[in-house]
């Protein structure tokens, strides 16, 4: 590496280069992650969509502008779903990597932490918005009517979720030590963030139905912000308190994680010898 | 005629863990061209050492300088200046050898037409060519060690770090792999610390410092440590210097 500031940029994108191609190969390669990322929404779409679609009444509210079936309302909190298992997924492999001991190339390579920590983030994103179109095909092939356009707008917003879910994710693998513990974390985190926020069910019909407490812990999951940015962008607009709140949880949730792994600091640097 | 510059400079380097002192205030200088041996019995501080030289784990106090490069203050140019063989495997076993080859060079910066050179170069190196397209799994314990000396050479490291490299190999791999070293030392002027508590792997070493407890108890050529133990073997000087010491 040379000292150059071209130098250190050129350095900086070879590195980046090889952590998107590692994390995709070894994507590509597991078959079944790739389908279950897919299944696992559709699932939910069919069968919920199919038993809840006369029960719940969706009334008009943005971004919408006319009455909307129940799998359309669904849509966005599926998209969600998609990009927060990508993000448990990212911590599951970081986990696995410190297992085998490949964690320790990354974090030795001679280039600053924090960005190695940032590449490993913009993998995971790749990864969930690849996964939320996957996901937004097989809901144009079961009929859910999402404008087309809003194929196209969405993209920041699946980008910007897809960070601040996969920075989640970053900072679960520094405290989740060993793989055994994993699945007790995921369901820990994964089932609070999907049912109390507004995937399945939107503010106001928790309010109605007198779950205050509900209402209150999902308007102040995270999670329910990403699926109302998704929301409203896949109608081409711009929900800036959602976006913003996303935002800040992302960047918050990368400097906990970036502090968590530097040995100066963090709870790695106090690790017993083995690790 | 002036000392050559140390390729790494430790000083003073101490490490607790609540109330074991793993290392305490350890200090050492390499040269360039020299393999030294740092051996030490299990739970000696060998592998908190590394893990210290490796900025894995940061000490509680001392410094580390590879080749001028202050370790906590410019990490970056500290550790683009090694190369490491950690002790517990660290390749991809889902990925081809020249994945990982090309994985590692991607994280050094090493691109383009000089990555394809140097993923040919060390696993000629090696003898590990044939190997190139295979998955890591499908390899021996021996071939994976060597996949890995390869790849530590291949950003040119002034220093090459080994923590206890031959564990779980048998004596041939084990001999195959220090006549390796030996020789890179001598043809590239590399700086070699291999850490181990196998005595015999490591008596042709230009330079022995022995660890026990945290605390270098014993530094200089094997025949000079064999000399002032009083034993008439390293592996008895080694014996003598830890399990005198243990008692």
């Amino acid at each position: 590496m040379t000292g150059s500031h071209s130098g250190v940029l050129a350095h900086a994108s070879l590195a980046l280069a090889a952590i998107l191609r590692r994390e995709i190969t070894k994507f590509l390669r597991q078959t079944g992650r790739l389908v279950s990322a897919v299944v696992r929404p559709t699932l939910w779409l069919v069968v919920f969509s199919a038993g809840f679609q006369n029960v719940l009444g969706v009334s008009i509210t943005p971004p919408y502008e006319n009455y909307i079936t129940y799998d359309v309302y669904m849509a966005p909190g599926l998209i969600g779903m998609v990009l927060l298992f990508q993000g448990m997924q990212s911590s599951l492999a970081l986990v696995f990597d410190r297992e085998v001991g490949t964690l320790r190339l990354l974090l030795t390579a001679p280039l600053p932490r924090w960005y190695l920590l940032l590449c490993k983030l913009a993998a995971g994103t790749l990864l969930g918005v690849a996964q939320a179109y996957a996901f937004l095909l097989v809901a144009l092939a079961f009929g859910v009517d999402l404008p087309r356009w809003g194929w196209i707008s969405v993209l920041p917003a699946l980008a910007l979720g897809g960070f601040s879910l996969a920075a989640l994710g970053l900072l679960l693998s520094v405290y989740v030590r060993r793989l055994e513990n994993f699945a007790g974390t995921m369901n820990f985190v994964i089932f609070p963030a999907f049912f109390f926020s507004t995937a399945l069910y939107p503010l106001w019909k928790l309010r109605e139905s007198g779950s205050e407490w509900i209402a209150w812990a999902a308007r102040v999951n995270p999670f329910t912000h990403v699926v109302e940015m998704i929301r409203f962008a896949l109608y081409g607009q711009f929900s800036a308190l959602s976006t913003g709140l996303t935002l800040l949880f992302g960047v918050l949730a990368f400097g906990l994680a970036v502090r968590g792994y530097d040995p100066q600091s963090g709870v790695l640097g106090r690790a017993p010898r083995d690790e | 005629m002036t000392a050559p510059v140390p390729v790494i400079a430790i000083d003073g380097l101490t490490k607790s863990y609540g109330k074991v002192r793993a290392l305490d205030g350890v200090s050492l200088s390499l040269e360039p061209g020299r393999f030294t041996a740092l051996l030490g019995p299990n739970g000696a501080g060998k592998s908190t050492l590394f893990q210290i030289l490796t900025g894995l784990f940061v000490a509680d106090s001392g410094s580390v300088r590879v080749l001028g490069a202050d370790l906590a203050a410019d990490p970056t140019a500290a550790l683009a200046r090694l190369g490491i063989v950690f002790q517990q495997p660290s390749l991809d076993l889902d990925l081809t050898v020249e994945q990982n080859l090309a994985y590692h060079a991607g994280l050094h910066g090493i691109g383009g037409r000089r990555r394809r050179d140097a993923i040919e170069e060390a696993l000629a190196l090696f003898g590990q060519s044939e190997t190139r397209r295979q998955r890591v799994r499908t390899l021996s314990g021996g071939n994976r060690r060597k996949i890995e000396m390869a790849r530590a050479l291949m950003s040119a490291p002034a220093l090459l770090l080994l923590d206890e490299p031959t564990q779980g190999l048998d004596p041939a791999s084990r001999r195959d792999l220090v006549l390796h070293v030996s020789r890179l030392v001598r043809e590239r002027d590399l700086g070699v610390l291999w850490a181990t508590h196998i005595v015999s792997e490591v008596e042709a070493a230009d330079r022995v410092v022995v660890l026990h407890r945290g605390r270098v108890i014993e530094d200089g050529a094997p025949a000079d440590v064999v000399a002032r133990s009083g034993a008439s073997t390293l592996e008895g000087a080694f014996l003598a210097l830890t399990q005198g010491r243990a008692a």
